[in-house]
């Protein structure tokens, strides 16, 4: 279930992305972020525990949105521009 | 001056733009380095893609200051070098390590001003980590730059002007507020009345946030002590007490925060003097009235040289840009600057006011139980601390940091070091200002893999 709510920017185009596999759709101007927790509401689970976590500053800093692309590489989903055919994993194992 | 005066700024917000503006005024060709695809830094960030929503809804009562910034930045842009979305990582030997996406260059300059702006400073407490949970400043930009509310029923935590703020930015917009929760007192608040005489529009704007928001039914608390954010796998509540009575509120996303705190990695790696701030609770680089830092060419302005708001930014960057006009004996306009001092003063004095009217939670490293996480990046206790200065006798914080790996994580202590500092010196017996200040670490922020290997190749 999504955790951001939109309340403007409806009527911008859509942006389709896939989220663990899944089609999925954002709008122009969002960021991976947002795009991400307007449909679920997790980013990834954390580096230890495996805890959901779902960023926290938004402004680059706290470093808890990184998420997967599809091709292995790592973003930080606050401060990355949606783009259209991403591929975006949020399903990661811990790191220990 | 020489053609050799090549001066860096680092941060296009508020006080980075109004130094580069200073600079190209006279003539010179700053480059100005900024983490965000377009200037205004975070009060006056801009959206990636322009929507239905004008100036005056993103940017309330800051609109025409926010366009006045944002149409000075455009109008030098052909008169700078300007690289966006890219980060300064680390300084040395006169340049500056910047890395756009995966290419990473050095950047020499002859001056360097910094004006790395600040985040929100949070503390922990027990569901902190839960989805749901951002910082208010994250909050903002959630709404600002992507017209979204953190949530469906939200409840605003902490304390500092930025919380009647947010949540009243929040009810305007169409979000569910459920409550605005403010661990200071009421009483505190009369301390604004000071206030009416050095900012008057300031505080009358202040309470004109909190009473529509308790006009519109928003419940407003003061003398909140937060017990939990409650919820499995994201927010589901938050538990408080007030005056020793416990109450609960269902709602899924929390902002909160408690004032913000400097940037200040990059000043550390230029050499600069370091100086604790009382009312900060915070070390800050040391600077003169004009923004000279310790470090000769090296200036320093904006909310990354001591909390002071964007107002003070603005004047704080245009004067850092005089002082280094002065320093390569270029003239300046000493009227000009006569007046920036004093607004700059008077805005400093107000900021004890502020102080005083939303004070930093004491009580909470003492009241903080040992299971609750201190350190988001690295998942560890805040018991951690305790037992290191118990079992270890540490009783300094990169100290701390070598044995506990508090402040080691991806967001170098930006997140927790502010935690770290209270509950260390609590345990300890000492004031803040007692247990160090942790050393800046290249990269300051993470850069990815691959982009040192090119380096060393190239």
């Amino acid at each position: 279930m999504a955790l951001l709510k939109r309340l403007a920017r409806h009527e911008l185009p859509v942006v389709s992305f896939t989220l663990n596999g899944e089609a999925c759709s954002g709008r122009v101007g969002d960021t991976v972020l947002t795009a991400i927790l307007t449909q679920s509401d997790r980013l990834r689970p954390s580096d230890f525990s495996g805890a959901p976590r779902a960023g926290f500053c938004q402004m680059g800093a706290c470093q808890d949105c990184w998420v997967l692309t599809g091709d292995g590489g790592r973003i930080r989903a606050c401060s990355t521009a949606l783009e259209p055919g991403m591929r975006l994993q949020t399903m990661m194992e811990p790191r220990s | 001056m020489s053609d050799a005066t090549r001066p860096l700024i680092v941060g296009a917000g508020p006080a980075g733009i109004r130094a580069a503006q200073i600079l190209v005024s006279s003539g010179i060709r700053p480059a100005v380095i900024d983490e965000a695809p377009s200037g205004g830094g975070q009060i006056y960030r801009q959206r990636l893609v322009a929507d239905e929503r004008s100036a005056k809804d993103l940017y309330g009562s800051e609109a025409a200051k926010a366009t006045a910034l944002h149409g000075t930045f455009a109008g030098i842009r052909d008169r700078i070098d300007y690289y966006p979305e890219t980060l300064v990582w680390n300084l040395r030997d006169k340049a500056a390590d910047a890395v756009t996406g995966h290419r990473t260059r050095r950047i020499p300059f002859s001056h360097l001003i910094l004006a790395t702006g600040a985040t929100d400073r949070v503390l922990p407490f027990p569901g902190w980590t839960l989805p749901g949970v951002f910082t208010l400043g994250g909050s903002q930009i959630a709404l600002k730059s992507q017209g979204c509310a953190i949530g469906e029923e939200v409840v605003f935590l902490g304390s500092g002007p930025l919380l009647y703020l947010v949540a009243w930015q929040y009810v305007k917009a169409g979000a569910n507020v459920a409550a605005v929760l403010d661990t200071s007192q009421f009483s505190a608040k009369l301390h604004l009345l000071r206030g009416l005489f050095a900012q008057p529009s300031v505080v009358l704007r202040g309470f004109r946030y909190a009473a529509e928001l308790m006009a519109r039914g928003v419940a407003v608390r003061f003398g909140v002590q937060p017990v939990r954010i409650d919820g499995a796998t994201r927010v589901e509540g938050v538990v408080w007490r007030e005056r020793d009575v416990e109450h609960r509120l269902a709602c899924d996303a929390i902002g909160y925060g408690f004032s913000l705190r400097s940037e200040t990695q990059l000043a550390d790696l230029a050499g600069c003097r370091f100086v604790f701030d009382a009312r900060d609770r915070a070390w800050r680089p040391e600077r003169d009235g004009a923004g000279r830092t310790t470090m000769p060419g090296v200036y320093i302005a904006g909310d990354g040289a001591g909390i002071a708001g964007a107002d003070a930014a603005e004047l704080a960057g245009e004067r850092a840009g005089l002082a280094l006009l002065e320093d390569v004996g270029l003239s300046v306009d000493h009227v000009r600057i006569g007046v920036l001092e004093r607004k700059l003063a008077s805005i400093s004095k107000f900021r004890d006011v502020l102080e005083a009217a939303f004070p930093f939670p004491q009580a909470w490293a003492n009241g903080i139980s040992d299971d609750v996480t201190l350190c988001r990046c690295e998942e560890i206790a805040i018991g951690a601390v305790r037992d290191a200065v118990r079992d270890q006798g540490v009783f300094e914080l990169n100290r701390l940091k070598a044995l506990t790996r508090v402040g080691m994580g991806r967001c170098q202590g930006r997140m927790c070091g502010n935690a770290a500092v209270e509950v260390l010196a609590a345990a300890c017996g000492q004031s803040p200002d007692a247990v160090g200040r942790l050393r800046a670490q290249p990269p300051i922020k993470p850069i990815p893999l691959g982009v040192m290997a090119e380096e060393e190749t190239a």
